[in-house]
């Protein structure tokens, strides 16, 4: 497959928190690009700068210096609005710590996105239903946040992230605050999505998780130390496995 | 998203969190309703006064004799004091020198007890007057008659009693044609005044008789307590203030104010002073419901700015999946309205029930612009307290929002 442009493509990006003598420099002029269909894991000890990478990548931040083309299209120019339009509309973001809105049902928080992308509600019933029936909650669409699981909540949180459509998916440590079982769950989600066509770029910094991208990505101090493509057989046997399990 | 979608989710907002939701709405109609009544108190007070004042009538005006030491320069001069007597009375009556004068009457006042049926009662007033006096001071008859001319001519002695004191001395029972003894001396009840109720002082305890059978027999003679007078109209009392001064100055030959014998009040000027009061009155509980106001304000201002602050993660949230800044804000906004209007509307609500009711005697009534300021003051709170943060916090870069504890 021969992309035009790469779906992410970032140059020298650099990003500065405070100013002077106190200045840390999080990114230090990071050149990453990801084409379509990719599948990246962001590997980095705390403080290496992945997280700020990430919160640049989902238009949530803003660079210090450098470009993000996303699709061709230089972010750094775009103004508010067109920016709330891209993270709608282009972008899928997952975090670490959910972030659902409380008190507020599973089906809700799904329709969100579409809501504030100005879906029918009619449309907008119909396709959160199935982007939660994708990630399997199809029965605990009426449950408030604080009425499931750690794992369940991250399903709500990735049906929320791809319910809009979007050819990009980041997700800042999705498995971070989950146990073993639901992490493989959440991942198998991420995978399949990956395998329909998605392009996901994924933050974390435990090895299993980094095993089923087809690429790595290790950050060291604000610069890219490692980026290597990973052979595919052993995330074909994992996801064999998990077919069978799944069966 | 269109208003309506906007409108529904702030709606879905505050039902998302109901004791913060309520207690915010509670905080606002406390506010607003504290305002309501207390305004309403005190304007029903002022009210009420009034009324009572203008029961007596506010074309009344009083000519009191200055009984010594009653004005400065009068006392020390005894013997040079001329009575009030009858004739200054009759005199008042001129259409051609007092054409503002309607009519006059000579009152003498005394204190006394009645007897009847072997109890005594101690009355309040018995007053001495003629049967111009019913009309001059706004009394009327409701039960029996009242004095005639012929009763005064002979100095019959007949009474007629106020409302209070029949109650008093007779109970339920028809007063009317009834003997009582007044001083020792046996009267027959003709009459009832209607009874006129007011403020202070009971004036429904009274005893009415004829100026001359109370000098003859009761008081003795000398100067009348004072000349009750009735002008033409209540705009009028100061042409028939002068009138009065003009004739009983020549009358009593006074040529300088020092010598002057008789003060005049005038029911209008009393209206007035005691409505002057009553406005203080109803600035200092207006004042009072300010700082309710102002509390209750403070107290929307606090909890919309720790809820904004509460939310601005969610915000952040929001933001993060593509919430424009104006869908963020009009949510905000429709939450705080919603919020303000409700719990105004609620407190304007229980503002004017409550002032359905008498407040330590006093019936409360409503001032129309004081619920529009409450109401408006803390919408208008609400709003701005609401929105501003919101709009603070939606325009924060997504991931400001989402790291704010």
């Amino acid at each position: 497959m021969s992309a035009p442009a790469p779906v992410i493509d970032i140059r020298q990006v650099a990003k500065v928190y405070g100013r002077g003598d106190a200045a840390v420099h999080a990114l230090r002029g990071v050149d990453l690009a990801v084409d379509q269909g990719d599948f990246v894991a962001v590997m980095g000890s705390s403080g290496s700068g992945k997280s700020t990478l990430m919160n640049i990548l989902g238009c949530l931040d803003t660079p210090s210096g450098g470009r993000y083309l996303l699709d061709g299209t230089d972010v750094g120019g775009l103004d508010e609005h067109q920016l709330s339009l891209v993270r709608n509309r282009r972008i899928g973001f997952v975090f670490q710590s959910f972030n659902l809105i409380p008190r507020t049902t599973a089906l809700a928080n799904v329709e969100l996105p579409l809501a504030y992308a100005g879906v029918r509600a009619r449309e907008r019933r119909r396709r959160a239903l199935a982007a939660l029936a994708l990630v399997g909650l199809g029965e605990r669409t009426h449950h408030r946040p604080n009425e499931l699981s750690g794992g369940q909540q991250q399903r709500v949180a990735v049906a929320r992230a791809l319910v809009t459509a979007p050819a990009l998916l980041l997700a800042d440590e999705p498995t971070g605050n989950l146990d073993s079982r639901s992490t493989e769950e959440v991942l198998d989600i991420i995978a399949r999505l990956n395998a329909t066509g998605r392009t996901i770029v994924l933050i974390t910094h435990e090895d299993e998780v980094a095993e089923r991208a087809k690429r790595v990505v290790r950050l060291v101090d604000g610069l890219v130390a490692e980026d290597r493509r990973q052979d595919g057989a052993r995330r074909g046997t994992r996801r064999a496995a998990f077919r069978a399990v799944g069966a | 998203m269109n208003p309506w979608e906007i409108g529904r989710f702030a709606f879905l907002g505050l039902l998302a969190n109901k004791v913060r939701t309520g207690l915010t709405m509670l905080g606002v109609l406390i506010g607003v309703g504290a305002v309501i009544l207390l305004v309403a108190v005190g304007n029903g007070s002022s009210k009420s006064v009034q009324a009572s004042i203008e029961s007596l009538g506010t074309n009344l005006i009083t000519v009191s004799h200055t009984a010594g030491g009653g004005r400065f320069g009068a006392a020390g001069r005894g013997s040079e004091l001329k009575d009030l007597t009858l004739d200054d009375a009759r005199a008042l009556v001129d259409p051609v020198r007092a054409p503002h004068v309607k009519s006059a009457a000579p009152v003498q006042n005394t204190t006394g007890s009645v007897v009847y049926a072997g109890q005594t009662t101690t009355v309040n007033s018995v007053v001495g007057t003629t049967p111009d006096w019913f009309a001059t001071t706004n009394h009327e008859v409701a039960r029996g008659t009242a004095l005639t001319a012929a009763d005064v001519d002979n100095s019959r002695k007949v009474v007629v009693l106020g409302g209070t004191t029949v109650e008093n001395v007779f109970g339920p029972e028809d007063p009317v044609g009834k003997d009582v003894l007044l001083s020792g001396i046996p009267f027959r009840v003709v009459g009832v005044l209607a009874t006129k109720g007011g403020a202070g002082q009971d004036t429904d305890d009274t005893i009415v008789l004829p100026v001359s059978t109370l000098r003859a027999s009761l008081a003795g003679y000398g100067s009348l307590s004072q000349i009750t007078v009735q002008a033409t109209s209540s705009g009028a009392t100061d042409e028939a203030e002068a009138e009065i001064t003009a004739i009983l100055d020549a009358r009593h030959k006074i040529t300088s104010s020092a010598q002057t014998d008789y003060r005049i009040v005038n029911q209008a000027s009393l209206l007035s002073a005691n409505d002057e009061t009553n406005r203080t009155f109803t600035v200092l509980l207006g004042a009072v419901a300010a700082i309710s106001l102002l509390v209750g304000g403070i107290g929307i201002t606090n909890i919309m700015l720790v809820t904004v602050a509460e939310r601005t993660r969610e915000i952040g949230i929001r933001k993060a999946i593509g919430a424009p800044r104006g869908a963020i804000l009009g949510q905000f906004l429709a939450e705080s309205t919603l919020l303000s209007v409700l719990g105004g509307a609620l407190g304007v609500a229980a503002g004017l029930f409550s002032a359905r009711f008498t407040v330590v005697g006093i019936e409360p009534a409503v001032v129309p612009s004081s619920v529009f300021a409450a109401f408006g003051v803390s919408v208008a709170l609400g709003l701005f307290f609401g929105g501003y943060p919101a709009a603070r916090a939606a325009s924060l870069r997504p991931i400001e929002a989402l790291r704010h504890e």
